[in-house]
């Protein structure tokens, strides 16, 4: 048997047994189908205390203006303002919104009292129906009709239409596509940090263990280096596969429990935190809009097979362009905490493509864009963020083959510095030995 | 029959030079002692012999022919800086380590039970190698380095480590091994095994081989010509019976017994000796006292070293 598949073998064995390797096998699917999930569940606990609320209006500016929904019930009372709060003291009332008569001839403050913390949307509510009132007021006191302006508020809907190169036309969804692009460079970037990690600690353990000798007198440093990182390779490649498995396996059983409706719903509520990087508003009224049909149109209009397979081959490819430099470094120390000098340049490019990725979203054609997703350090991450929005086959072509020229380039750098430092013991190298390392 | 050959072997580190020219000659089925004090070069030449490192000049040999990656699976190598996968279980690890040296499966299985067995270890296959003690995970280690009949053995400071009845157990295996045909490298600062073991020895110290030869002839060449010897009823004054010329170094009495060390010059015949004590005392034993490897190594470590002017001996 070759030995580098030995190995690769047992670097493979070891760490797919191990319960870590198990739990987070399991806590993976978990988490995503939490996310999913709970807001449906939070949504269908529906609030159904009622407070009830004393309004004592000194203005009479609101009267008959707060009206009584599901959750809160408005009564106007005219009584004395301590006697009023007294009353909230004995709960008969939940709160008491007291509006008091303004010094200058506009009320604009007002007070909420009540026994406890007031939720967040009962002072949104009541300050909105102030808003609105005062607002009206002071519009009709310069002679314009409210309702002018009322009909002069416009919604506009923009659906972007993407041409295909034979001139086809797809409805392109861009929430959807940012939320997938941010979604997929951050796993690459952290499956590669995770699973290079494993490589580093894998090396310092056999170096403090001092089991390395014993080994490369059995095998070539660089086998031993290849069979670890392949081997690492390989569990990423099995924790990812799994995931998607048991979280299509859970997708469809909440599919299955819920129906589709909810799905929708939940997908609703997960939409403003995509929103974010955009301006939120327009994505939460473009969102309100949409139904759940739609949403499912989404998903369905994206090209998964283009996202499985560039994600698949830029995690392999930036893992392993990584992943060698990670060996070289636990090559060079004796223990975890001598790693961090040497991990700060290593890590810097990665951190790089997570902090670009918010700039190439709001322009994935630009030249940065372009050149991140380019250059082998970072076009792992970038890319990945911009293939939801679709790239020239030939940028992709350019990028994959960089990447590939890339890792051959590191892993033959990391080579170098791996075979000398693994029989170094005892003081930490600097940058300078490390290059004389490499001339050896 | 010479088995393995290094000639004008040279290594040399980025500003150190950690062998120069350096030549041994390890006969077929013998026990060769590399001996040094530390950092004179052994363990960088240990590690040319395994392939580990490259030397940057001179030539290696095994059995006449330049050595090269087919000799990897014919050599045992038991590193000084040793150990063992902590997490991992005994067996498992010890069929990793024997399939890496190219035994296969099946095989590497029935010795290891055979090894395992032998050493009274069998019942730790399934336990991880962190619950043993250091003097189990040694064993473990040695049995992995003879697993898979190799023909040159290196072994760098094989019982450091070891109590004394597993070092004895140690030896006997050793000496078992070379019965079985194998050559084996010894390199080690504990001279008592050296004399013990080794018929061969090569000194190598500030990274320059300075001394070689059979371990007796050596020991033959630093003979200082003294003698202890113990004489019962002595009469008269030890001093006035021997001629000048000689010392005695220790004089030791107890009870009617003296006990003597004396050197005598080189040209001294010892019966002639004889003959001027026997008539006044009654001779209990005569023999010649050798200098330990151990004398030898310091006296030839410090000439070298003052000729050189370097102290110490450390690069």
């Amino acid at each position: 048997m070759n030995k580098t598949l030995l190995i690769l073998k047992r670097e493979y064995l070891t760490r797919v047994r191990k319960k870590s390797f198990i739990i987070m096998t399991f806590l993976g699917p978990l988490l995503m189908a939490g996310i999913m999930i709970v807001p449906v569940w939070l949504a269908s606990l529906s609030d159904v205390t009622e407070r009830r609320i004393a309004v004592l209006d000194e203005t009479g500016w609101f009267a008959g203006k707060f009206e009584s929904g599901d959750n809160l019930a408005f009564d106007y009372v005219y009584g004395d303002f301590e006697e009023e709060k007294q009353k909230v003291m004995l709960e008969q009332f939940d709160a008491l919104l007291y509006i008091p008569r303004p010094e200058l001839n506009i009320p604009v403050n007002a007070e909420l009292f009540s026994k406890r913390q007031p939720a967040m949307s009962m002072r949104s509510y009541v300050r909105n129906v102030m808003k609105t009132e005062v607002e009206n007021r002071k519009l009709l006191a310069s002679g314009i009709d409210p309702e002018v302006i009322k009909s002069s508020k416009t919604s506009i809907n923009i659906i972007t239409i993407r041409l295909g190169e034979d001139g086809a036309e797809s409805k392109s969804y861009t929430e959807v596509e940012v939320g997938l692009a941010i979604f997929s460079g951050i796993l690459i970037y952290f499956f590669i940090f995770l699973f290079g990690s494993q490589v580093m600690r894998g090396v310092i353990e056999e170096k403090t263990s001092r089991i390395v000798e014993v080994i490369i007198s059995s095998v070539k440093p660089f086998q031993l280096m290849m069979g670890k990182i392949t081997g690492v390779a390989l569990v990423g490649l099995t924790q990812f596969l799994l995931w998607v498995l048991l979280t299509a396996m859970l997708y469809s059983g909440f599919v299955l429990l819920f129906g589709p409706d909810k799905l929708g719903s939940s997908a609703e509520m997960m939409s403003p935190a995509t929103g974010l990087l955009q301006d939120q508003q327009i994505t939460e009224s473009q969102l309100a809009g949409s139904n759940t049909g739609e949403i499912f149109e989404i998903i369905g209009s994206i090209n998964f097979e283009v996202m499985i397979f560039s994600f698949l081959f830029y995690f392999v490819g930036g893992y392993l362009l990584y992943a060698s430099l990670f060996a070289a470094i636990g090559s060079a120390v004796d223990n975890e905490a001598d790693t961090q000098q040497f991990m700060l340049p290593v890590s810097a490019p990665l951190i790089l493509g997570i902090v670009a990725s918010n700039f190439v979203v709001n322009n994935p054609d630009g030249p940065v864009a372009f050149w991140l997703s380019i250059i082998p350090f970072t076009s792992p991450i970038l890319m990945m963020v911009r293939i939801p929005f679709g790239v020239p086959l030939w940028e992709l072509a350019l990028s994959m083959t960089l990447l590939v020229a890339g890792f051959v380039f590191t892993t033959w750098l990391a080579a170098k510095i791996y075979r000398t430092g693994i029989l170094m013991y005892g003081k930490k190298p600097s940058f300078k030995e490390l290059l004389k390392w490499m001339r050896y | 029959m010479i088995f393995f050959e290094a000639r004008n072997v040279s290594k040399k580190y980025a500003n150190h030079l950690a062998l120069d020219k350096v030549s041994i000659e390890v006969p077929e089925n013998g026990i060769f002692g590399l001996l040094g004090p530390n950092g004179a070069g052994k363990t960088s030449l240990i590690r040319i012999i395994n392939q580990i490192t490259a030397p940057d000049g001179g030539e290696l040999y095994i059995q006449g022919k330049p050595l090269g990656p087919a000799h990897i699976s014919q050599i045992g190598y038991l590193p000084e800086e040793r150990g063992l996968y902590k997490k991992m279980k005994v067996g498992e690890q010890a069929m990793y380590l024997a399939q890496l040296k190219g035994v296969d499966k099946k095989t590497a299985r029935k010795r290891l039970m055979e090894e395992f067995e032998k050493f009274e270890i069998d019942s730790w296959w399934n336990r991880k190698v962190e619950e043993l003690s250091k003097g189990m995970q040694q064993k473990i280690q040695f049995i992995v380095t003879i697993i898979h009949k190799p023909k040159l053995l290196i072994f760098d400071e094989p019982f450091s480590g070891f109590d004394p009845i597993n070092v004895n157990l140690l030896k006997a295996e050793i000496l078992q091994l070379q019965q079985k045909g194998a050559t084996i490298i010894f390199s080690t600062h504990n001279m008592a095994s050296v004399e013990e073991l080794c018929e061969h020895i090569a000194l190598i110290n500030a990274s320059k081989k300075i001394l070689d030869g059979k371990v007796a002839e050596i020991k033959n060449s630093y003979r200082t010509h003294t003698y202890a010897l113990e004489l019962e009823g002595m009469q008269k004054n030890i001093h006035e019976i021997l001629p000048a010329g000689i010392e005695i170094l220790e004089e030791e009495k107890e009870n009617k017994r003296l006990k003597l060390k004396i050197r005598t010059q080189a040209t001294d015949d010892s019966n002639d000796l004889l003959k001027l004590i026997l008539p006044q005392a009654h001779l209990l034993s005569f023999q010649e006292v050798f200098p330990s490897m151990n004398d030898i190594f310091i006296q030839c470590v410090q000439q070298e070293n003052a000729n050189n002017g370097t102290s110490g001996g450390l690069s």
